[in-house]
């Protein structure tokens, strides 16, 4: 395959040092080592004795030496192949990418918060208690749930967390429950997670309006069902309207409501979740609250509890004591009947600290009017691209608005092409084939943090790509993204045959033989 | 609201350009009852001032480690973070981006991720590393679930010189997924090959162990191999590994760690970063998310998330783990100071922190009381004090020094470690704060 091919629409003016303007190629660390150099300089310790016991690591690890200029130098151009928000809009459904204040940076790293140790006597840190609680405080208030179980690293972790929750209640009540009724439009982490705590997963379809189909999950409750995991707003982008009713059905067959709040964004300060009938429900600190998504963690999972699942959350507790606060790390006391520890230490303080920044910034007033222009947003591409491109399901939609590929139909451009095309034109995509329930679906996420201009621009880029593809400008979509550092990559070949790390010339030019 | 673009005049028109005539009417779906009619019971908004000077308040009543003689180990480490770390981490386009599902736009965070599995895989003497879990303790979970999936038996052996959050995480996984635990008393260097049996899917060891001890799994990682298990290693100060023998070369099938020594702060315990590392041969049954290289449409090398068939997202309820998210930006934080230090530096802050850990060491033993009772450490030990550690510790924290690890905070009403204290010492331990560590400790046992 070459550039240079005519035919290729991707073929471009080639370089002679194969950088492209400000798209510099930029090797491995391992390709730019010159040994003995470092990045930092260090004292040399006063002679000792090794008390390592003739264990001493034998030969050298392989680490590159490199300079501080390299190194900044290296990272920065690495840093300049990532699309993100601060960049541009960042449409992906279901992930709430929104803009991250950096007020939320500074203070997560004040020395009294950044600083502090998880072992230091309880009594040194008693700020890190009363900052814990006041997050707590304002989950609570949110959700109108009675208790939050703070230790949840991801969301996913706060899934297992809290069907182990629901897992525990059962099992005090004698009561051997074994399946889990999921939506086929559910995130794949609510299957995997039932799965992971012991249950076999059954689906339940959606029906006409994109909603859980009521019937089909009445049919399927019975006395061997231990919950119905849903998520609400669903992965849609709507809201399940019966969802009273829904939760009354389960708590009638003696099952518990999980509720998946990834998309919390969309009604956090309108509706409690609470008063919806949920039992339990992770929020994803790095989606509703901001905390920055960077690159793929570290996120944080609280989850909200109701009055029957909170005495099997997991350690630690914080209580109010007749003083102060207490701190609980052990299952004794009124933690007697904890699940015990789900992760070392005590949460994702830094994570906290950035979250209850946010909450703080907009108060009250400011939480419910990000979920009103979340919703206004998202509402706002529906109708202006409904002609362009084809909605899924009628109405309003919550959050994100959900449209499948009906528009392409026999243009020979499908779901991927159309999102890499739009990368070519500055965006990353929107959230594609997910959820599974429409064909070549495509999820838009805008967020409160877009302005009208912006809403405006990405449209007239949609609606221009969507006629180029009815026009049969197949070849364009095909061959796109065509400005990227990287054009389309090799996957299948990737999985085939996996090169995992780097390793010196010799051996890698084995390996590729 | 400084974060809301949107103005009142965009809001009115947008609602008409939809249709509606109120923002309610978009939130027509939800049940009556369930609406909230004015905002929740919580402050109102506040400016950048205001909320400065709140969350200020509250560091403020914590005792910053930097503040004082500092000692505190037991699995998280204070060890300095060069400058460039946290200003290159904080590049909008490593801190606001998403996980790299779009190669083409995500090549800085994927070829990072690569040479982040690589750092590893040299570090721990694997030939495969991951891209990264959400701390040490999971991991190890983890770990011992993926051996329960290679050997196809679900019992694992846990030393007692495990980190104890690590045991009780594993206990948490056992009973939710169904397996067993035989976890030994706290204390390590057990005879473990005695207690493998057929059923035995793993034996799970930590090097450094929980009290500091230094030691040689060689032995073990053979009768493992022999009755079919596997040998899982943690380790909950990578540093260690630029200067003791790495698990690999031990005969480790499976190595978990913590890496937050490297380019994380303390944290309170958390975000920290896992890491994970095995051999080739068991790359398919590995959790979390790997990146692997590939080439574009014109032949150029470039990264890409790959062998997803093991994740969530694809195989759903038959995935290897449920974790979606992993620990991105921590992650790169320990490549950039990793890559900082070179082999040259890892080597030496590594030979610093055991010569200030030796030194610390001599002149503890020499308080009258204090018993040494390693052999063998790195940059931590424990002693036996003459009273219950606690006591001894929040004595010391008036006096304004915080002295170590209490064991007694993990195994309270444990009579045999009650007087165990851990104490660490890293390149940010000076000499004044050995002496007044030494001094305090002299008036609070005297």
């Amino acid at each position: 395959m070459s550039a240079h091919q005519a035919d290729d629409p991707g073929s471009r003016l080639e370089t002679f040092s194969g950088n492209r303007g400000l798209q510099i190629e930029e090797p491995l660390i391992f390709e730019q080592d010159s040994p003995g150099h470092c990045g930092v300089d260090l004292p040399e310790p006063a002679p000792f004795h090794s008390r390592l016991g003739g264990l001493e690591r034998q030969g050298p690890i392989g680490l590159p030496g490199l300079s501080e200029p390299q190194i900044v130098r290296h990272f920065t151009r690495l840093s300049q192949k990532n699309y993100a928000i601060d960049a541009g809009l960042y449409p992906l459904g279901s992930c709430t990418m929104k803009h991250n204040p950096r007020l939320n940076e500074k203070l997560a790293r004040l020395p009294g918060l950044a600083d502090i140790h998880p072992l230091q006597p309880v009594s040194t840190v008693p700020g890190a208690l009363e900052l814990i609680d006041t997050l707590a405080h304002w989950l609570k208030a949110l959700t109108g749930m009675p208790a939050i179980a703070l230790s949840p690293a991801a969301g996913a972790h706060g899934e297992l967390c809290g069907m182990m929750c629901i897992r525990a209640a059962l099992e005090a009540r004698g009561d051997r429950r074994t399946r889990v009724l999921v939506p086929e439009s559910a995130h794949g982490t609510n299957p995997a997670t039932a799965a992971a705590c012991g249950y076999t997963v059954d689906p339940i379809p959606a029906n006409a309006t994109g909603r859980v189909d009521r019937a089909a999950l009445e049919a399927k409750l019975g006395s061997d069902v231990a919950a119905l995991m849903l998520t609400n707003p669903n992965t849609c982008g709507l809201f399940e309207r019966e969802i009273l009713e829904i939760a009354e059905a389960v708590h009638r067959a003696g099952a518990f409501f999980y509720c998946d709040g990834a998309n919390f964004n969309a009604i956090v300060g309108r509706v409690r979740p609470a008063d919806l009938g949920i039992d339990c429900m992770h929020l994803n600190l790095h989606k509703t609250f901001s905390t920055p998504h960077g690159g793929g963690g570290p996120g944080s999972g609280p989850v909200a509890l109701s009055a029957t699942l909170a005495p099997f959350a997991p350690l630690p507790w914080i209580v109010h004591g007749p003083e102060d606060l207490e701190f609980i790390e052990h299952k004794t006391g009124a933690a007697e009947n904890s699940l015990g520890r789900l992760k070392g230490f005590h949460g994702q303080m830094g994570m906290f600290v950035r979250a209850l920044a946010y909450m703080m910034s907009h108060g009250s007033d400011g939480l419910r009017q990000v979920a009103e222009d979340a919703v206004l947003n998202a509402n706002y591409l529906r109708t202006r691209l409904a002609d362009d491109l084809s909605l899924s399901f009628p109405g309003p939609c919550m959050h994100e608005v959900l449209f499948d590929d009906g528009f392409l139909k026999d243009t020979g451009v499908t779901t991927l092409d159309f999102a890499k095309a739009l990368i070519d034109e500055g965006y990353h995509p929107m959230t594609m084939y997910f959820p599974l329930i429409v064909h070549g679906a495509m999820l838009i996420e805008p967020t409160e943090t877009e302005s009208r201009a912006s809403l405006d621009q990405f449209v007239d880029v949609v609606k221009a790509l969507a006629a180029a593809a009815r026009s049969g400008d197949a070849a364009r979509f095909r061959a796109a993204p065509v400005h990227t550092p990287r054009r389309r990559l090799d996957e299948t070949n990737a999985a085939r045959k996996p090169v995992l790390r780097w390793r010196p010339e010799p051996v890698q030019r084995e390996a590729a033989e | 609201m400084r974060y809301l673009p949107l103005t009142a005049p965009d809001r009115a028109e947008m609602l008409a350009a939809v249709g509606v005539d109120s923002i309610d009417a978009l939130f027509a779906d939800v049940p009556a009852a369930a609406r909230l009619i004015g905002p929740v019971d919580l402050p109102r908004a506040m400016g950048e001032i205001e909320v400065e000077r709140s969350l200020s308040r509250m560091a403020a009543r914590n005792v910053a480690a930097g503040s004082v003689p500092f000692f505190i180990g037991g699995g998280v480490y204070r060890h300095h973070i060069p400058a460039a770390v946290d200003h290159l981490i904080q590049r909008g386009e490593f801190l606001t981006s998403y996980t790299p599902y779009q190669p083409e736009i995500s090549q800085g965070t994927l070829q990072y991720l690569f040479e982040f599995q690589t750092q590893v895989a040299l570090l721990t003497g694997m030939d495969v590393a991951n891209a990264s879990l959400y701390d040490g303790a999971t991991a190890c979970a983890e770990a011992v679930m993926m051996a329960n999936r290679v050997t196809s038996r679900r019992r694992a052996v846990l030393s007692g010189g495990l980190h104890p959050h690590y045991r009780q995480v594993c206990a948490t996984y056992a009973r939710f997924v169904g397996f067993e635990l035989s976890a030994q008393d706290p204390r390590g260097g057990e005879k473990l090959a005695r207690l493998i049996d057929p059923s035995t899917s793993c034996v799970v060891v930590q090097n450094p162990d929980f009290f500091g001890e230094v030691r040689d799994y060689a032995e073990l990682a053979r009768a493992c191999h022999d009755a079919g298990a596997l040998l899982i290693v943690v380790v909950t100060e990578i540093l260690s590994l630029g200067a003791v023998r790495p698990p690999g070369a031990m005969g480790a099938d499976i190595v978990a760690s913590e890496g937050q020594s490297l380019g994380n702060a303390l944290n309170f315990g958390g975000p920290h970063v896992g890491l994970f590392a095995t051999r080739d041969t068991l790359v398919r049954q590995m959790p979390g998310r790997l990146v692997g290289q590939t080439v574009d449409a014109d032949g150029r090398r470039g990264w890409v998330l790959t062998l997803s068939t093991r994740e969530q997202h694809i195989r759903r309820e038959r995935a290897t783990s449920n974790i979606c998210t992993n620990a991105g930006l921590c992650a790169l934080a320990f490549t950039i100071h990793l890559a900082l230090l070179g082999e040259t530096g890892l080597t030496q802050l590594a030979r610093l922190n055991h010569a200030a850990a030796v030194t610390l060491s001599e002149r503890l033993e020499l308080v009258p009381g204090v018993r040494l009772l390693n052999r063998t450490f790195f940059n931590e030990f424990a002693m036996r004090l003459p009273r219950p550690a606690a006591e001894v510790v929040e004595a010391l924290a008036v006096r304004g020094v915080l002295a170590g690890v209490p064991v007694s905070r993990f195994y309270p009403g444990n009579a045999a470690v009650a007087d165990l204290l851990l104490v660490a010492a890293t390149e940010m331990t000076t000499a004044e704060d050995m002496d007044r560590l030494e001094r305090g400790l002299r008036e609070v046992l005297s």
